[in-house]
């Protein structure tokens, strides 16, 4: 069973996922990351893959994906930092980027290497449900891995329906009209959607991405879905770290709610 | 030439031949959808088209002349002819596209626009048909863009729209696009994305051709009348994202008999790592929603660009001229920045027009291209020089 569907099976609390650019702040520092964030107790990872254009991300993602290229990371060279990953890092992995690098490195040969290293599934916003659907699809699922898509508050039900037909693990509910990082906090609008999103009874679990920081948006988000995604709140912690694992146990243990 | 059996026309799913399709975040899903659902219906309306001939006519000063370019044509000792696209309103054919989209916005129920721009033509082109249709403007230009052509600045603020520096990567065309796209998708709902190339997600690159198209529609009767024929021997036409030869190769497309003749901004030659020339070093690759050729990396991350030529500076290339080029349809040649600089100077000196920089890269293909004395060529004139003079006075010393 995929890490992702064994986690919505069994889980009750709501889900924390957290976003981390690899190769960030120094490109060394991907797995002290990761091992950081499983030890304060996240319960999905998802690394960015950095791109010179992330068209989707906003100032804080955008400029963490060109300090890591800056300093030398590429897509072998994210596999050669994961390599080892497993089993010691447990919880779920996804990878989070754009489509170009994957072609480049060869749609099918990125999904071998991302099933050897223990990669669960693939979020990659400008690979729209159609593309997907004619050229990746199987390639995808004969690696085992779950590609996520977004929906946000202009997807039109009929659309919902059909991405939820095709996802498996979970859906990404992006909570408002934005690129990552723009907005924060979660309104009564939102949390109106996620309830009439909720009413539509899909086969797949939800979690809420954009405008996630702290404690409290993560409850509120949480309402109304099976948890949240946190990216450029944390990727701003990574940026100014004094003493990164320390801070990042205590930041994920904050959003938890644990002391 | 033309191997039977291949189309150069947009596919249902958007393609031609590999490239094309509509690489886009679920966030911008609705509007392109909403515009592929709609865009032929609403060209093709009676009122559209009425709206349309008569802003091209009235506002913009079309037909554009076609001229023949008798001291150039003595020069090169062939026929050369100029489509003067100079000669529209704003100074080049990116109008003939704003118009298009400003009705097309109109009919979306749209009251904001949004676009990016590099020579700040597309810019200048979009700002006015705001000011004309009283729509909210906000256009992104790269910083470097906004010091090189500072007039193209002026003039959108005169004209009321609000200009913002993308101050990110090459902080030129490229990211300039990527800024508009993220203003588009955090206002998703009031607004639309005027692109202003043949590129971006299926249906931009198609129907920006086909409101370019209307430059080859002219060139048809207008050679009909002065050569007794409807078609070149050659067209020729610089390509930054491909608009302005998209409309000047758009009904030749299957005419066996025209070549079509691109030239792509070599920068400081296509070998030196300076360079904007997308066809010789490109490989297929996903920009700006769409599948085409792309400068990029062995990784896949997308390379800066280098042109003299602001509007020719730009990694990649609409879908249709990728198809073109591997297809073997169109002829491309790299064209470096002393070439075109060479090439503005002649055709200023020779037939008292000052080109853009961008249309110099066209006139320079002459030198290569070995056209007969019988031959007829059209080199798309897309525009003039006033914008880039300070780049001309300081490139061709014109102070000394
Ligand atoms: C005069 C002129 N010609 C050509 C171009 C290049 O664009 P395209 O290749 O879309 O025609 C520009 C772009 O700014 C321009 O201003």
């Amino acid at each position: 069973m995929n890490r992702i569907s064994a986690l919505f099976a069994s889980r009750k609390e709501p889900i924390l996922n957290i976003y981390a650019t690899a190769g960030y702040p120094n490109l060394g520092d991907t797995m002290l990351v990761l091992n950081a964030l499983q030890e304060g107790g996240v319960d999905i990872i998802e690394i960015g893959m950095p791109y010179s254009d992330p068209v989707a991300d906003g100032e804080t993602i955008q400029q963490s994906n060109q300090v890591s290229l800056d300093q030398g990371m590429t897509v072998s060279h994210l596999f050669d930092q994961l390599k080892n990953m497993r089993p010691s890092i447990s919880v779920p992995v996804l990878l989070m980027g754009y489509i170009n690098p994957v072609l480049q490195f060869g749609v099918e040969r990125f999904c071998q290497k991302c099933q050897e290293v223990g990669v669960d599934g693939l979020i990659l916003p400008d690979l729209p449900m159609a593309e997907y659907q004619q050229s990746y699809q199987s390639i995808f699922e004969r690696y085992g891995l779950f590609n996520i898509f977004l929906i946000t508050p202009q997807t039109s039900d009929e659309r919902i329906k059909q991405i939820d037909a095709v996802s498996e693990g979970f859906i990404y509910m992006v909570s408002s009209a934005s690129t990552t990082g723009a907005k924060s906090g979660i309104s009564t609008d939102q949390e109106t959607y996620f309830k009439r999103i909720e009413a539509m009874n899909l086969k797949n679990p939800r979690l809420v991405g954009f405008g996630i920081s702290d404690r409290e948006s993560f409850i509120k988000a949480s309402n109304g879905a099976s948890g949240a995604i946190i990216g450029s709140a944390f990727v701003k912690l990574l940026g100014n770290a004094k003493n990164l694992r320390e801070e990042i146990v205590g930041f994920v243990k904050s959003i938890k709610g644990l002391k | 030439m033309i191997d039977a059996g291949i189309s150069f026309h947009v596919s249902e799913k958007g393609y031609y031949g590999d490239f094309g399709g509509a690489f886009i975040p679920e966030m911008l899903y609705p509007n392109v959808e909403e515009l592929r659902l709609h865009y032929l219906e609403y060209m093709m309306e009676p009122s559209f088209q009425k709206e349309f001939h008569f802003l091209l006519k009235d506002f913009v000063g079309r037909p554009t002349p076609l001229f023949k370019a008798e001291r150039l044509s003595a020069k090169y000792n062939t026929q050369i002819y100029l489509k003067r696209e100079d000669l529209c309103h704003t100074g080049a054919h990116k109008v003939n596209n704003t118009i298009g989209q400003i009705l097309m916005a109109k009919r979306l129920g749209k009251h904001k626009i949004v676009a990016e721009t590099g020579a700040g033509q597309h810019g200048v082109a979009t700002a006015t048909v705001c000011a004309l249709m009283g729509m909210e403007c906000i256009i992104y230009m790269g910083a470097i863009d906004i010091e090189r052509q500072a007039p193209n600045v002026a003039r959108m603020k005169m004209l009321g729209a609000t200009v913002v520096a993308a101050q990110s990567g090459s902080k030129t065309l490229k990211d300039a696009t990527n800024e508009a796209m993220r203003h588009w998708i955090n206002h998703p709902v009031d607004t639309h994305y005027i692109i202003g190339s043949v590129v971006g997600p299926h249906p931009y690159p198609d129907m920006v051709a086909k409101f370019q198209s209307i430059i080859s529609e002219e060139i048809k009767w207008q050679l009909q009348e002065k050569e007794g024929r409807d078609y070149p021997d050659y067209i020729l036409a610089c390509v930054g994202g491909g608009s302005n030869a998209a409309g000047a190769f758009y009904h030749y497309l299957d005419e066996p008999r025209t070549a079509l003749i691109a030239a792509e901004a070599a920068g400081q030659g296509i070998s030196s790592g300076h360079s904007a020339a997308t066809t010789f070093l490109g490989k297929p690759g996903v920009l700006h929603g769409s599948k085409s050729l792309l400068m990029q990396t062995e990784d896949g991350q997308v390379i800066e660009p280098y042109s003299i030529s602001a509007g020719l500076d730009y990694p990649g290339i609409g879908p249709l001229h990728a198809h073109l080029a591997t297809s073997g349809r169109a002829k491309f040649f790299d064209i470096t920045d002393e070439e075109a600089l060479a090439a503005a100077l002649e055709c200023s000196m020779l037939e008292g027009i000052i080109p853009a920089l961008e249309t110099a890269h066209a006139l320079a293909v002459f030198g290569k291209l070995g056209a007969k004395p019988n031959e007829i060529s059209v080199v798309n004139l897309s525009g003039r020089g006033d914008k880039d003079l300070a780049t001309y006075q300081k490139a061709l010393k014109l102070n000394d």
